[in-house]
């Protein structure tokens, strides 16, 4: 045993240290991460996806308004593309030789191993004539999705639509979606995704090394049959629905029907409008391009709730609402309307001569001195030096009818309005002003602004005398028709239900009387109550506004029209709600007034387009001569709306002489 | 005495070793019958990997226990005929040798194909053994080292030619036995300090190593400035590193292939390739981790069964018992081939003649370089270098040849209470 026999130790010693490395590593690939695992699961499993039909929407007849529809998609593998009859494949398609070629290199890009679609959505036919040919091109197979299909080919904004999810939407959904899966993307596509898309189906899949598949992963323990999404029922009525919208062809504006006991909507038209099919299916893309962002009136907007509009003169009966409620006028208080109201150096006219008017005149008549008159007494009710901290209580009070304030409809994007508080005003007037600085409030002109639906939805709380419910698009959701629970909640306004009489009476004569603002409107054996508004607006030609519900005496529909730069509010937007109405309460336009209904389609009120990069700046003279002819224009407009029904009256003379009758008992109650 | 007499062929055999030689063997059968793919599986033949290797398996045992019979003295006496032998195999195989994945390895007899290199060895072992056993040197002087470096140098350097980088390497296993016979330890530094240079200059600019290096030895030199002859020395070892820096960047760049190049790119982590040369690794260590504590079980291991190892049966068979068999079975098989290293370098200490320690020690450094290299390259620290794990790998050269140096030194140890 010589000294170097300790050399030993370290030869062992190497041995034992390296053996320790060895399981030191081995311990961490093995134990502490589990990438490996990930990894070799991934290399072995492939789940092919089942996907689920999206569930159906339903109108409130139980019609189906969303529906899907099967289409398939040739996928291609790669990797397992044999050499094939390229024309061949090419005829099937009804594609050119050259398609074939590019389609299979972008496929290659993507992933030789997977299945990627070779041809989204080849139609029945190609689809037929392939079924039979399909096993001379290895490497092809067809996979079966469903698409939506929207059978009344309205409602664009409405359903909004599904598109294939982005990058942004995969990483926010956190697992959920993946890559190829689609996705409501507006409307109630949007915001009922989560009940309409179902889930899907996984079979996972054993492949070995050469991607072939060897069978079932742990004999289907782990595979999920996909189910179907869930079933809505809307409150839409399609009928009415559809005829608002061909209303509404050519012109700019929104139509928004409530049903004032439940708060479901009835109708949302939005226009331009665009028929939903388009964004559907492989043209989904450059449709969008051409009818949505080529569209320069911007159907993106949906303008039943995001389209901020003056309330106008329909903002009255809120007016008279709270002005009865807080006592500074009664059913009975007249004020003297010299043909305007002097606030402070400015003039507000008025467009008609009465005199002394009363509550229900003033509302018939839409009086603005009228209510000019409310709205000084409201604001300085508790003296002239409280003015602001009263404006703000004012403020309060008119944002109960859901004014200035989101009504959290079941659709995305909706906005509030503009309502300004008191603080608003102290920044622009400093502390020092009062009601004169505000008073065009009072008329629903100036800085107040609301959408079509928050003024349906005013219109739907004077018609329940007092309250509203929400008001929803979605009225069951599934087999068990739920809803969702602020869908059901009624929302008092604070004014008691006395007061709405009053208020009702002046509405119903502004529709039913001979001197009142909408009298074209009139619907044979049914009193609607109403109020017309024509919108100052800043930008163009008047808006034409109606508001209404009826019948008077427990109301089944109450609605808010709104046409763009169209003039009068007596002129289109009256009738067009009528019209609604009428088909909602009757089922059909009596045929008097058939005639009317196809003269208001055909009426193209598109306002001109300016280019605003190109504008002159106009002198007086000229802006003189534009405010001439546009006047013109809009005299010639009531005329010929005037001559229209004139005509109708002498084609239909008999019918309409029987309506002219009914009448006449619902004006004198 | 009868009883001696009637068993004097296997008297004294270290019946230890031959258990844990068994004991891996069976596990490299069990392994290589779960790697070949299922449909093979089905019906058992000898035309199957796992049916040839059981074949090699008996053969082998039958071969190890002839050895036995052997006088344990023929080794050392016919040891520079044995070595002689191999050489001039290893240079028939670079004339005669069919070329199988550019390598020139292998001699085919008949349908049996030979691999020289497998078998120089122990001919190496043998002879070097003999050199030391004769001549006692301590290899304090540049002769005896020069003499033993011709030894293992001539059939590394045949090797090479093939070329067979990795049988290559495993000659150099033969420097712990020289070591143990008193060659300085500042060989084994210097070799530490070769690699740990070579991996450094492949992650670190060269001018950075060139500071350090000078930094360090300037520091030493400083400390010990007034011991002449250790700053002679330094200086030197300074020059010779900085030297072979630069000899690295351009042995690099003209001396290895493309491929061996990219594995080591690959295992220093400079690039990664997951369709190409790294393609084993990464499957070799998915296969590996997914087995995880307990593995999957035997048969049960999906990218064994599936065919995602490439080499599977051969050089990355470790991969399968990784998946199947999970940590325990991998500490269980390292600990087998520990038990066994650690069995050899104690038998290796107690011969009483140079000769039978020698080899005893080359036998063990031998299947310690096979074991590490192996176990290392198919868990991704060691680049991919084509050996066979000692006794588990498919393939009857490797395994005859492992059987063979393995049971001369049992018959050496056997006899060690004799003269050889």
């Amino acid at each position: 045993m010589d000294q170097l026999f300790n050399r030993k130790y370290i030869v062992q010693g190497l041995f034992i240290a390296i053996a320790l490395i060895l399981l030191g590593k081995l311990f961490y690939i093995q134990i502490i991460s589990d990438a490996a695992f990930v990894s070799a699961e991934s290399n072995v499993l492939r789940k092919i996806y089942k996907y689920p039909a999206r569930g159906a929407i339903l109108d409130r007849n139980m019609k189906v308004i969303v529906q899907n529809e099967p289409v398939y998609d040739l996928m291609v593998t790669p990797n397992e593309v044999k050499p094939f009859d390229t024309l061949a494949l090419a005829q099937a398609l009804d594609i050119t030789f050259e398609d074939v070629r590019k389609n299979l290199k972008k496929a290659r890009g993507k992933s030789s191993y997977q299945a990627t679609p070779f041809l989204k959505q080849i139609s029945v036919q190609s689809y037929a004539r392939l079924q039979e040919t399909l096993y001379r091109f290895p490497g092809f197979r067809t996979q079966d999705r469903t698409i939506r299909h929207y059978p009344d080919s309205v409602g664009g904004q409405l359903f909004g639509y599904v598109k294939e999810v982005s990058p942004t939407d995969i990483e926010k959904s956190e697992g959920f979606y993946k890559p190829g899966d689609y996705k409501g993307k507006s409307g109630l596509e949007f915001s009922y995704e989560e009940t309409l898309r179902g889930e899907k189906g996984v079979i996972n899949t054993v492949y070995d090394a050469h991607n072939t598949p060897q069978g079932s992963y742990a004999d289907g323990k782990y595979d999920v049959n996909a189910v179907s999404g869930e079933r809505l029922i809307s409150g839409i009525d399609m009928r009415i629905q559809k005829l608002g919208e061909e209303l509404m062809t050519n012109k700019v504006g929104a139509i928004v029907a409530i049903e004032p006991a439940t708060g479901e909507i009835l109708s949302l038209v939005s226009s331009p409008g665009y028929d939903p099919n388009l964004l559907v299916g492989r043209n989904q893309g450059n449709n969008y391009m051409e009818f949505i962002v080529g569209n320069p009136y911007r159907p993106s907007l949906v303008r039943p709730i995001m389209g901020y509009y003056p309330p106008g003169s329909s903002f009255k009966p809120v007016d008279a609402l709270i002005g009865l409620q807080e006592g500074v006028i009664d059913p009975n208080t007249t004020f003297f309307c010299p043909h305007y109201y002097q606030a402070g150096n400015r003039k507000i006219k008025c467009e008609h001569f009465d005199g002394s008017i009363s509550l229900r005149r003033g509302i018939a008549r839409s009086c603005n001195t009228y209510f000019c008159y409310v709205f000084q007494k409201l604001i300085t009710k508790n003296g002239m030096k409280n003015q602001r901290q009263t404006y703000q209580e004012w403020r309060d009070k008119v944002a109960k009818f859901g004014f200035g304030s989101k009504l959290d409809i079941d659709m995305p994007y909706e906005r509030k309005g503009y309502f300004y508080t008191a603080d608003h005003y102290d920044k622009i007037y400093g502390k020092r002003w009062g009601y004169t600085n505000v008073i065009s409030q009072a008329i629903g002109q100036g800085e107040i602004t609301a959408t079509p639906l928050q003024m349906a939805n005013a219109m739907a709380i004077i018609a329940n005398r007092g309250y509203y419910i929400k008001p929803h698009l979605i009225k069951g959701i599934g087999d068990k028709n739920l809803v969702k629970k602020e869908y059901v909640v009624k929302n008092y306004v604070g004014v008691d239900a006395k007061h709405f009489e009053p208020v009702i009476d002046g509405m119903q004569d502004a529709v039913n009387t001979s001197w009142g603002t909408a009298i074209l409107s009139r619907i044979p054996d049914v009193v609607l109550c109403g109020k017309t508004g024509t919108v100052q607006n800043p930008h163009g030609k008047n808006h034409s506004v109606f508001i209404g519900f009826a019948p008077r005496d427990n109301p089944k529909i109450a609605i808010a029209v709104i046409v763009e730069n169209a003039g009068y509010g007596s002129t289109y937007a009256a009738p067009i709600a009528s019209y609604m109405i009428e088909k909602y309460l009757k089922g059909s336009v009596s045929s008097g007034r058939a005639a009317q209904v196809e003269w208001m389609k055909n009426q193209n009120l598109l306002p001109l387009l300016v280019d605003k990069t190109k504008k002159i700046k106009l002198t007086k003279a000229d802006s003189l001569l534009l405010k001439k002819a546009d006047s013109a224009k809009r005299i010639k407009d009531s005329l010929r709306i005037k001559s229209a029904t004139i005509k109708q009256t002498v084609t239909t003379k008999p019918k309409e002489l029987k309506t002219a009758l009914t009448d006449k008992p619902v004006i004198q109650k | 005495m009868q009883q001696q007499q009637g068993n004097r062929f296997f008297f004294n055999v270290d019946w230890i070793t031959v258990l844990i030689y068994i004991a891996l063997c069976a596990i490299g059968f069990i392994n290589i019958y779960a790697s070949v793919p299922p449909e093979q599986t089905a019906v058992f033949g000898f035309s199957t990997l796992y049916g040839k290797q059981l074949i090699y398996i008996i053969t082998g045992l039958i071969l190890g226990l002839s050895i036995l019979l052997f006088d344990g003295r023929l080794f050392n006496v016919f040891s520079p005929f044995i070595y002689g032998g191999t050489l001039l195999l290893l240079m028939a195989v670079l004339v005669i040798g069919n070329k199988v994945a550019g390598n020139q390895a292998w001699i085919a007899i008949g349908s049996f194909k030979l691999q020289p290199a497998e078998f120089a060895k122990f001919g190496t072992a043998l002879l070097l053994a003999r050199y030391v056993g004769a001549f006692n040197p301590k290899f304090r002087d540049v002769k005896s080292i020069m003499i033993a470096g011709l030894i293992v140098g001539a059939p590394l350097l045949l090797i090479m030619l093939q070329p067979d980088t990795g049988s290559a390497l495993v000659f150099l296993a033969f420097m712990f036995p020289l070591y143990r016979e008193g060659l300085s330890g500042y060989f084994l530094l210097i070799f530490l300090g070769m690699i740990v240079l070579f991996i450094a200059d492949f992650l670190v600019p060269t001018y950075i190593l060139i500071i350090i290096i000078t930094t360090i030895a300037g520091l030493f030199i400083y400390n010990n400035r007034r011991k002449q002859k250790i700053i002679f020395s330094t200086v030197l070892v300074t020059v010779f590193a900085i030297g072979y820096l630069f000899l690295i960047k351009i042995a690099y760049e003209k001396v290895l292939a493309p491929h061996q190049r990219s594995r080591i790119e690959l295992m220093l982590g400079l690039k990664t390739d997951n369709k190409g040369a790294g393609y084993n690794v990464i499957q070799s260590q998915i296969a590996i981790g997914s087995g995880q504590a307990t593995g999957r079980g035997f048969l049960q291991g999906t990218q064994t069964k599936y065919g995602y190892v490439p080499e599977q049966s051969t050089d990355f068979i470790f991969s399968t018992i990784g998946e199947e068999w999970g940590f325990i079975g991998c500490s269980v098989v390292i600990g087998l081939y520990m038990f066994l290293l650690l069995r050899l370098v104690n038998l290796a200490e107690r011969q009483r003649s140079t000769f039978s320690r020698v080899y005893g020690y080359s036998v063990a450094c031998i299947l310690f370089f096979h074991v590490f290299i192996n176990i290392g390259m198919t868990i991704g620290i060691i680049p991919v270098i084509g050996i066979p794990l000692p006794l588990i790998s498919y393939g009857g050269s490797s395994l005859w040849s492992f059987t063979i140096l393995l049971f001369i030194f049992l018959k050496l140890d056997s006899n060690r209470m004799g003269f050889i």
